[in-house]
């Protein structure tokens, strides 16, 4: 079967298709296994082959920690102190600075693997991971070839006083970065370049290391010994570190051990518990006492371990020692169990899992939703573990108990796949300035809290175990400045990190924030007035741009012809200049096209001021966006940056050019509705783009059809985002001019990433098989973002390639490379970690019932433009009834009637309902075209949490909000009333109720509601007089008033986008909008909850 | 008349041959990432059709000289072959996309496909090949 190429063929059948709906991942492809050793590079012992003496001296005359431990994560924190550099490493003239957009060809040695070909379908499962990082710097230089990179540059390093920072006349091509080292008085505290050999030289095979279980073999001590720094921690003398190396371990150095390894793990009588157990309070032999006889072949030394590490595993590794092999696992240095909890659950935890295991009859159940909102379940691991753990809103596992096999995860019936939010606006962040960033040297994984260490000088890899070094730069900690407390580094406590990246990490230089904006001005845009709003909310907040003092920026208009115009310095006005060439698109001039803003700001305000005046009279109603997106690529290619397209009509000349296609009578037949692009002209432009590291955000003003299918590719593969205005008009639609405003301002203000590379990497074992989200997915696992926003989220589905019964739990780590506004190249690291469960009831235990459904949502978007709607709608219902008959058949011991569910997929039918009923998936002609595939964008690239408001919207009582319960943010009290269920039965006429639906809000108000709510918050004197199309609260003094605004405001603020407050009366025409959303109730097209839950039944229990 | 129709199949199954192996080079090639989605898409997208039309001068060519086993075995190959192309969604950037190879195991199956063809394509060549050589052997 090869034909999954064609999706209408495969999936004709409607039924037929949803037998196996989504298949939970990819079938499990056994040919794949032999080609897993090649993505991630061999990593066997024997290949253990350390560089350290070659790579010591260079970072450390380079290596300058400046860490500050929690920055707020502003744009402003690279200067960080008064020995901060300000100025950055130049790549050496030597190394290859390539454009960005090109596509690294260094290859990793890894052998092809040609061979494996999969049982295809949907479950076909990607090659091996490539174990090379972004650009071609790092893969390309095995070992020691970053070092002498280094040392080149530290060569030619100067030490620029902040002062000197390059002026902010630097044309684009001249950033001037200063090669200049670290500082220097960190650099001579411990370095010790000479010293280093001990660590390096181990002919040993990496595991055998933690040691020989029993009696201590006559030299081999050395590697458990425990010579202490630490008594001496504050300012480690480089030189005694060498000499704790070359102590010899010999029987007392045992007695010791044993002795004092009393932190409760089990006592070896040898080595193992000094690694497991060693205790602080350990007389320990004083460093300058240098026990020489040691040979020097296990040169490693411990220098102390700080009490982090001292609980190792309980299993001591002296019992594994032998048997210690390779896949064998993930045991952090400073966890005994890093496992699932079993082990240690406490009574609480075992009643808990229990009350998470008893099934809940849906039938009977009427109040399943919870009164809060609903958190992400918590993974089952060790509280230490869990504490460190990435937080559920940027890193979010459909299961958070792992299946340990496909086969398992087969049975279980429910998709496998992360949700990320990876460039979420953070409040705290820590960011780690250091010139070596330590990584996997197989895999390239970045050190996290989950690594374990093996001693002091090596940690396992929990993604490929492969066994690294620990660089000598990373045994300091700038936090605590001790040295010798690797584990205690900040990358190493906190699972989300940022790192400022050096110049390994650039293919060219940092670009500079470059922004275009392109407006349609044809007769019909100029109708809807927004160029006004637009060119009035930008000049107002042109400051707040991101950006530094490269920042650039430019215009193109366009109608039938294209405008250009020219900020040359010294022109009094702007130059407008006119290409009506559209077939062969040119720039007309190379310069002044893209100005500095700060230089040329009075022209440009100017500009602002002008633009929307200039084409009142233009009566031309042609639109020539295709030659306009070619226009401002060209403009912007050589830089890359972002553009922001301003469209109102269809597109109707040059390339590009779109037919109207949607028949509205035909609306309610769901087979013909074009979901696809009618055209590749904007994916290839789009990928053009992502090449270039431009991104193009698409504002789709319009009253009419569009074809946001076609248009919106411009945006899904360049790493955009799509904003849709349905009938934008400034008089007859002002709430849509708000709504744009708002959403404008964010959007100018909010951070921005440039030339982005995102890569999500997973344990071995597991392997992406798909992605979800606005971006071009470069390689196998290289997601090319030319732009990130905070405000966009990504899923990817997973498969589990290799059972991996062996490991107690598995890792993710997504790694997001970035140009900030700033000119600082960064990375922002999230590593999750999770437990790998071995039983079905497990496996549905910790199923996370919002993102599965969030998931599902992305799945079901793909099948709807693939195959059809109603294929999707099938394939969503199919999923709730296959994972709950496999619940019932598999998991529950007695048959029990009714619709038995697991407690954590209580919700499960409730949110595929919603989502059925969500304008994307709902069927019925009250969609449009448009609305419908922008729905679908916004599946595909909203975050998890604003996609579960938009699905299932929040449902709160507000004619009695009182301060019980009420969260206190910044003085003010903002009441927090129970969340209802979406059932017209839970509203009383008497009440006032607001739907929180995520991008619309509504407040409905009920006939008999009370006297008081409607004078104190609607400022009017009666239900009747209510206006019809209320859509603001009044500002009043009363208690009630600001309470209610204070709720709104709040729950306004914590979102990207601006929803509309719509006040709602029994007569009023949006009544039926917001009945709508009464998920639980029946409408004309679609089941109640309960029809729902009986059809699920009867299905189930077939 | 014969040996020529046989020996024109022959040279355009090797082609084919070369085709096939060159689709498995290029797609194990991304899936190594040796080469990116963009480059290695437009490099196979532009053999598709050579691939289709070499495959059906064959078949014709088979039709028209009678020879109706040969012709049946390579019908469901030819017919597959103009099939996947006309089902191109038009937003597609053709046969393979590179925005969507990486999707759904595609680049699997895409893989297997271009296997199953070689495997095909040397099965005709030997059987071509000996149509030839009994030919000239009978005359």
């Amino acid at each position: 079967m090869a034909q999954p190429a064609r999706p209408p063929a495969a999936f004709r059948g409607q039924n037929g298709a949803g037998q196996q709906p989504y298949s939970n991942g990819p079938v499990q492809n056994q040919l794949m296994h032999s080609s897993d050793g090649q993505g991630y590079n061999p990593s066997a012992p024997g290949s253990y082959s350390h560089q350290m003496p070659a790579k010591v001296p260079p970072h450390q005359s380079s290596g300058q920690y400046n860490y500050s431990s929690s920055q707020i994560a502003s744009q402003l924190n690279n200067y960080q102190g008064p020995g901060q550099i300000l100025n950055r490493v130049a790549p050496p003239s030597g190394s290859p600075v390539q454009q960005a957009g090109s596509v690294p060809q260094v290859l990793p040695p890894a052998p092809q693997n040609s061979a494996a070909s999969s049982a295809g379908g949907f479950g076909a499962a990607p090659p091996g991971l490539s174990s090379w990082p972004y650009g071609q710097a790092p893969a390309s230089h095995p070992g020691g070839s970053q070092t002498s990179h280094l040392a080149h540059v530290a060569g030619t390093a100067s030490i620029h006083p902040p002062s000197s920072l390059p002026g902010n006349s630097n044309p684009p091509g001249s950033y001037q970065y200063a090669a200049s080292p670290g500082g220097p008085p960190l650099q001579n505290s411990y370095m010790k370049p000479a010293s280093a050999p001990p660590p390096v030289t181990q002919p040993l095979p990496p595991l055998h290391l933690p040691r020989p279980p029993l009696g201590p073999p006559p030299v081999a001590g050395p590697p458990l010994i425990r010579p202490s720094t630490l008594t001496a921690a504050a300012a480690p003398p480089p030189s005694s570190s060498v000499p704790q190396s070359l102590l010899n371990s010999t029987a007392n150095r045992e007695g010791d051990a044993a002795s004092t390894a009393s932190d409760g793990s089990v006592v070896q009588n040898s080595y193992d518990a000094i690694e497991g157990g060693g205790l602080m309070a350990t007389t320990h032999p004083s460093p300058a006492t240098p026990n020489v006889n040691m040979g020097r072949n296990v040169g490693y030394s411990y220098p102390n371990l700080p009490p982090g590490y001292q609980n190792t595993s309980p299993g001591a590794p002296g019992l594994q020692a032998p048997a210690l092999q390779y896949p064998d696992g993930s045991k952090p240095f400073h966890q005994p169990p890093l496992g699932p909890n079993h082990l240690t659950a406490s009574m609480g935890t075992l009643s808990l899992q229990q009350e998470g295991l008893r099934p809940v009859n849906l039938l009977q159940e009427r109040n399943i939703l919870p009164t809060t909102i609903l958190q992400a379940p918590v993974p089952n691991l060790h509280e230490d573990i869990q504490k460190l753990n990435c937080n559920p809103e940027l890193f979010r596992c459909t299961l958070t108990n792992i299946p340990q096999t496909q086969a398992l995860l087969n049975k279980a019936k429910l998709p496998l796949g992360l949700l990320l939010h990876p460039f979420k606006d953070l409040s705290q962040l820590p960011v780690v300035t250091s010139s070596t960033i330590v990584r996997c040297r197989s895999c390239r994984t970045y050190i996290n809290p989950f690594v374990s260490f093996l001693d002091q000088r090596r940690w396992k890899c929990n993604l490929c175990y492969r066994v690294n070094d620990v660089p000598e730069e990373f045994m300091y900690n700038p936090v605590t400045r001790a040295y010798g407390e690797p584990h205690k580094r900040p990358e190493v406590q906190n699972a989300t990190i940022e790192f400022m990246a050096p110049s390994e990490y650039m293919l060219r230089p940092p670009q500079p924030p470059v922004y275009l904006f392109v407006f349609d001005v044809s007769h019909n845009a100029i109708e809807t007035g927004y160029l006004n709003t637009v060119c009035q909310t930008l000049l107002d907040n042109l400051d707040l741009l991101p950006g530094n003092t490269r920042t650039k920026i430019g215009f193109i208009t366009f109608d039938s012809t294209i405008h250009f115009y020219s900020l040359q310095e010294g022109l009094s006005q702007p130059q407008m200049l006119i290409v009506s060439d559209i077939e062969d698109v040119f720039i007309p001039m190379p310069e002044n096209l893209l100005v500095n803003l700060n230089e040329n700001r009075e022209l440009i305000q100017d500009l602002l001021k002008t633009l929307p005046q200039m084409f009142t009279k233009s009566l031309e109603t042609q639109s020539a966006l295709g030659p306009a997106l070619q226009a401002a690529f060209k403009l912007m290619s050589p830089t890359g940056g972002r553009i922001s397209v301003f469209q109102t009509q269809l597109p109707s000349l040059g390339m590009g050019a779109l037919k109207s296609r949607e028949e509205p009578n035909q609306r309610s037949n769901a087979k013909d509705i074009h979901l696809t692009p009618s055209t590749d002209f904007y994916k290839k432009l789009a990928l053009d783009c992502s090449g270039q590291q431009v991104a193009v955000d698409l504002f789709l003003l319009s009253g009419q059809y569009s074809d946001l299918a076609s248009l919106g590719c411009i945006s899904r593969y360049s790493a955009g985002s799509v904003y849709y205005y349905q009938s934008y008009h400034h008089k007859h639609n002002p709430v849509q001019v708000e709504k744009l405003q708002k959403e404008l301002k964010r959007y100018l203000t909010r951070k921005i990433g440039f030339e982005a590379v995102m890569r999500i990497r997973c344990t071995k074992g597991l392997s992406i098989h798909t992605f979800h989200g606005n971006f071009f997915v470069r390689s196998t696992d290289l997601l090319s973002l030319p732009n990130v926003n905070p405000d966009a989220g990504y899923a990817v589905q997973m498969a589990v390639e290799e059972s991996l019964s062996d490991m107690q739990v598995v890792s993710f780590q997504s790694a997001l490379l970035y140009t900030s506004s700033k000119g600082e190249r960064r990375i922002r690291v999230h590593t999750m970690c999770l437990p790998v469960v071995a039983t079905l009831s497990d496996v549905y235990l910790g199923a996370d019932v919002q993102a599965i459904t969030g998931l599902l949502a992305n799945m079901a978007v793909d099948r709807s433009v693939s195959a059809s709607l109603s294929d999707a709608r099938d394939a969503l219902v199919n999923a709730v009834i296959d994972s709950l008959a496999a619940y019932r058949s598999s998991v529950l011991s007695i048959q029990q009637p009714g619709l038995m569910a697991p407690r954590s997929l209580r919700l499960f039918p409730l949110y595929v309902l919603a989502l059925l009923k969500q304008k994307a998936f709902q069927a019925g002609t009250s969609a449009r075209l448009d609305e419908r595939i922008f729905t679908m964008c916004q599946v595909k690239n909203q975050p998890l949490v604003y996609l579960m408001l938009m699905t299932h919207p929040n449902l709160y009582r507000v004619d009695n909000l009182s301060d019980e319960g009420a969260l206190n943010i910044n003085d003010k009290t903002i009441p927090q009333p129970p969340i209802l269920q979406l059932s017209v039965e839970k509203l009383s006429r008497d009440g006032a109720y607001l739907m929180d639906a995520g991008s619309v809000m509504y407040l409905w108000v009920g006939k008999n509601c009370g006297q008081n709510f409607i004078s104190q918050v609607l400022g009017v004197p009666n239900y009747g007089s209510v206006p019809q199309n209320m859509t603001h609260l009044p500002e009043l003094e009363t208690a009630e008033s600001i309470r209610t605004t204070t709720f709104i405001a709040w729950l306004r603020e914590q979102r990207p986008f601006f929803p509309i407050l719509y006040i709602v009366k029994d007569e009023s025409p949006l009544k039926s909008s917001f009945l709508q959303n009464m998920i639980e109730d029946r409408t004309e097209s679609a089941l109640s909850y309960y029809e729902f839950l009986l059809h699920i039944q009867q299905q189930v229990n077939k | 008349m014969e040996s020529v129709v046989f020996i024109f199949s022959l040279i355009d199954c090797c082609a084919l041959i070369f085709l096939a192996v060159y689709f498995i080079i290029t797609l194990s090639d991304l899936e190594c990432d040796y080469i990116n989605a963009r480059s290695c898409c437009s490099k196979l997208n532009k053999w598709v059709v050579p691939e289709l039309v070499g495959h059906a001068i064959v078949t014709v060519l088979m039709l028209i000289s009678l020879h109706w086993f040969i012709f049946l075995l390579n019908l469901p190959v030819a017919t597959w072959n103009i099939y996947r192309f006309i089902m191109v969604p038009s937003g597609n950037m053709g046969v393979f996309d590179p925005t969507e190879i990486h999707n759904r195991g595609q680049l699997k199956s895409h893989m297997k496909e271009a296997m199953i063809k070689l495997g095909f394509h040397l099965l005709c060549f030997f059987m071509y090949l000996y149509r030839l050589v009994s030919q000239s052997a009978a005359r």
